[in-house]
């Protein structure tokens, strides 16, 4: 086990300095310099601009001091935002984005399951095809659309809850659902398949065989068992959470991640770009690390494949 | 148990015939693969409903904007932010084609008669006085047209690749492995986004940036079955009969993933349409005059206090167009993945 971690942490570092280092030429071929009043300024100001910010070095002497100053956990200072250092520009930021996450995650997770058990103990009825209607709705329609309609009904019309900005729980309220609408429908869409696969199996008809009522065995028996496979989805609900979070908290005005990440590709802000970006693909690596590690330590099955590498 | 003590005489029983030629005879034709699928897929309701919604979305996108009698570029500022009103359906009360708009403090207004404009906007003008319907059909024509490319190149990319990896094995199976595990390290979000920051935004860029991830799951799926196949008896046979590998990769093992290709495909078209409109929905999208079904959000987003309809047709077109390519993927899967079979 301990090898099979060590060899995804090796694997994840890799992935990282790549990320680091192809973000960085990237951001080099992009046309242009990050100075908002670029048209204005006369050539002499801008060579003093360039310099100042040492954009006019060579370019692999600009990325031996990026990766440098990016061990030592150095961002750089924003272009735009008023000089502020790129991380306390996110850390500042990322509060809004982790509880938003984790709200969206947990109603997610939680309605999931229960709309995939519902499914599942009502197999082939109505309410199995309505449980599974909401999933397929929920997988497919984006969740900008999805945000934008619950913010101009639920929000302007309806007038329930606060239209945007993030001042208390209730502003976290519609952010929260459409961010979830994902999640819901493939935990619901996972929980249903193995939910009917447990109750197929040979202990439920033991189960049932020795008289035990319909609850015990629905959630004593099968629920926990068709459980477990559910945590193999939280990475891949985790990462599209990350990828709704820059839409969401655009639309909601949520002082988050996403949100100035888009803001800094509107303005060309190279530093902030390139740290947003470093952080989510570390976000997205380490998630995907956990759950793997986790699986690996329920099913033995995973283990064993991996450590033969 | 009583029932069984009941003795039955030997005699009520009599043997049955046994009849060689009409045991074995087969009462249905025989059907391939694709007529067993199509069979199964026919069953499915979902699938086949999409299948008809899919036909016509695609026969409007292209006929669509030449249908109404405006231009889809052609600006208009006179005729800017008008309702949808359509000429037989206007007196229809609930319906909402009847070109009135609520304002804000409840009264209801017709700025057609105010304006008196005689012309009908079927789904009413943007904030330039565009035509809204040809604009909506050419946003989905050009969102299909990229989601399409896209997961053609994927096929193409990913089919071939994977096949390779899985065909060869060794070292050269080893290496491809380790490209395609740093590969899909990289968060699809923050590749496409830099790609598009790097390249510009436009249908070919778009484009280039969904591929350049998008291919992954498709190899890695071709490889696992590329694996399982090449060691069954007619690769041994074609092989002692002398066929090259490009041969026996192409025409050997490939129609046997066709399955296989169609679902992974089909399941990568509405990904390419969502991460499209996303792309437009942040600002890095197709630019104006060109216009998409994200593009046409994103603007009718902002207006949509003031003038809803302009946010609610494209979202509606967008939210049915997943809806329906979800629903094919879904049940070409079930009809076409060998493990489901029963």
């Amino acid at each position: 086990m301990i090898k099979y971690i060590g060899q995804r942490v090796i694997y994840m570092i890799i992935t990282l300095f790549l990320i680091a280092s192809m973000t960085f030429f990237l951001m080099k071929l992009i046309p242009g310099t990050p100075f908002k009043n670029q048209a204005k300024m006369s050539d002499e100001q801008l060579e003093m601009m360039l310099d100042h910010y040492k954009l006019d070095e060579p370019v692999p002497v600009q990325y031996v001091a990026y990766m440098t100053n990016l061990v030592k956990g150095d961002l750089g200072t924003s272009y735009q935002f008023a000089n502020t250092p790129v991380s306390e520009l996110l850390g500042a930021r990322i509060g809004a984005s982790a509880l938003l996450g984790f709200q969206a995650l947990l109603v997610g997770t939680v309605f999931g399951i229960i709309l995939g058990v519902i499914g599942a103990l009502k197999q082939n009825t109505w309410i199995d095809y309505g449980t599974t209607f909401i999933a397929v709705i929920g997988k497919s329609i984006p969740s900008f659309v999805f945000a934008g309609l619950l913010q101009y009904y639920v929000g302007v019309k309806l007038g329930w809850f606060p239209v945007a900005f993030w001042k208390g729980p209730e502003y976290t309220v519609m952010p929260t659902i459409a961010l979830a609408m994902f999640p819901i429908a493939i935990a619901a869409r996972f929980m249903r398949t193995e939910m009917v696969e447990v109750l197929g199996s040979d202990y439920i008809t033991l189960a049932r065989a020795k008289g035990a009522n319909y609850f015990e065995i629905a959630f004593k028996h099968a629920l926990r068992n068709a459980l477990i496979p559910v945590i193999t989805v939280l990475g891949p609900l985790a990462v599209s959470l990350m990828t709704g979070s820059l839409v969401i908290e655009k639309i909601f005005s949520v002082p988050g991640l996403g949100e100035q990440f888009v803001k800094s590709v509107q303005v060309n802000d190279y530093s902030v770009i390139m740290a947003t970006t470093l952080l989510f693909a570390f976000l997205f690596i380490v998630v995907i690390l956990i759950v793997d590690i986790l699986y690996g330590l329920i099913d033995p099955r995973i283990r064993l494949a991996g450590g033969k590498k | 148990m009583a029932q069984f003590d009941e003795k039955i005489s030997k005699d009520q029983f009599e043997p049955a015939i046994i009849d060689a030629s009409t045991s074995e005879r087969i009462s249905k034709p025989s059907l391939n693969y694709w007529q067993d699928a199509w069979l199964r897929v026919r069953k499915n309701k979902g699938a086949i409903v999409s299948l008809v919604v899919i036909g016509f979305l695609i026969i409007m996108a292209l006929i669509g904007p030449s249908l109404s009698k405006f231009d889809s570029n052609k600006q208009n500022t006179k005729h800017a932010n008008l309702p949808p009103r359509i000429e037989a359906l206007e007196n229809i009360s609930w319906l909402p084609f009847d070109g009135t708009r609520t304002l804000k403090n409840g009264n209801v207004v017709n700025p057609y008669e105010q304006k008196q404009i005689e012309e009908y906007y079927w789904f009413g003008t943007d904030a330039l006085g565009r035509d809204q319907f040809s604009r909506v059909w050419k946003g989905t024509q050009i969102s299909l047209y990229i989601a399409f490319l896209a997961a053609f190149i994927d096929m193409v990319i990913g089919v071939t690749f994977g096949a390779v990896s899985g065909y060869f094995g060794g070292r050269v199976d080893n290496i491809m492995q380790r490209i395609i595990e740093v590969l899909s390290g990289i968060p699809n979000l923050v590749i496409v986004i830099l790609m598009i920051i790097v390249l510009k935004p436009g249908i070919i860029s778009i484009t280039v940036a969904l591929t350049i991830t998008g291919w992954v799951s498709m190899a890695r799926v071709i490889r696992a079955q590329v694996l399982k196949l090449k060691n069954q008896e007619f690769v041994l046979a074609s092989r002692t009969l002398g066929a090259s590998h490009a041969k026996i990769i192409f025409k050997h093992l490939l129609p046997n993933l066709a399955g296989v290709i169609i679902i992974n495909t089909m399941f990568s078209i509405p990904n390419a349409i969502f991460f499209e409109a996303f792309l437009s929905f942040i600002g890095l999208g197709l630019q104006d005059p060109l216009a998409s079904l994200g593009t046409l959000i994103d603007e009718g987003f902002r207006a949509m206090i003031a003038f809803p309809y302009q946010m609610l047709v494209p979202a509606i077109v967008i939210s049915v167009v997943m809806i329906a390519f979800n629903m094919i993927a879904d049940g070409l899967r079930d009809a076409l993945d060998p493990k489901m079979r029963d």
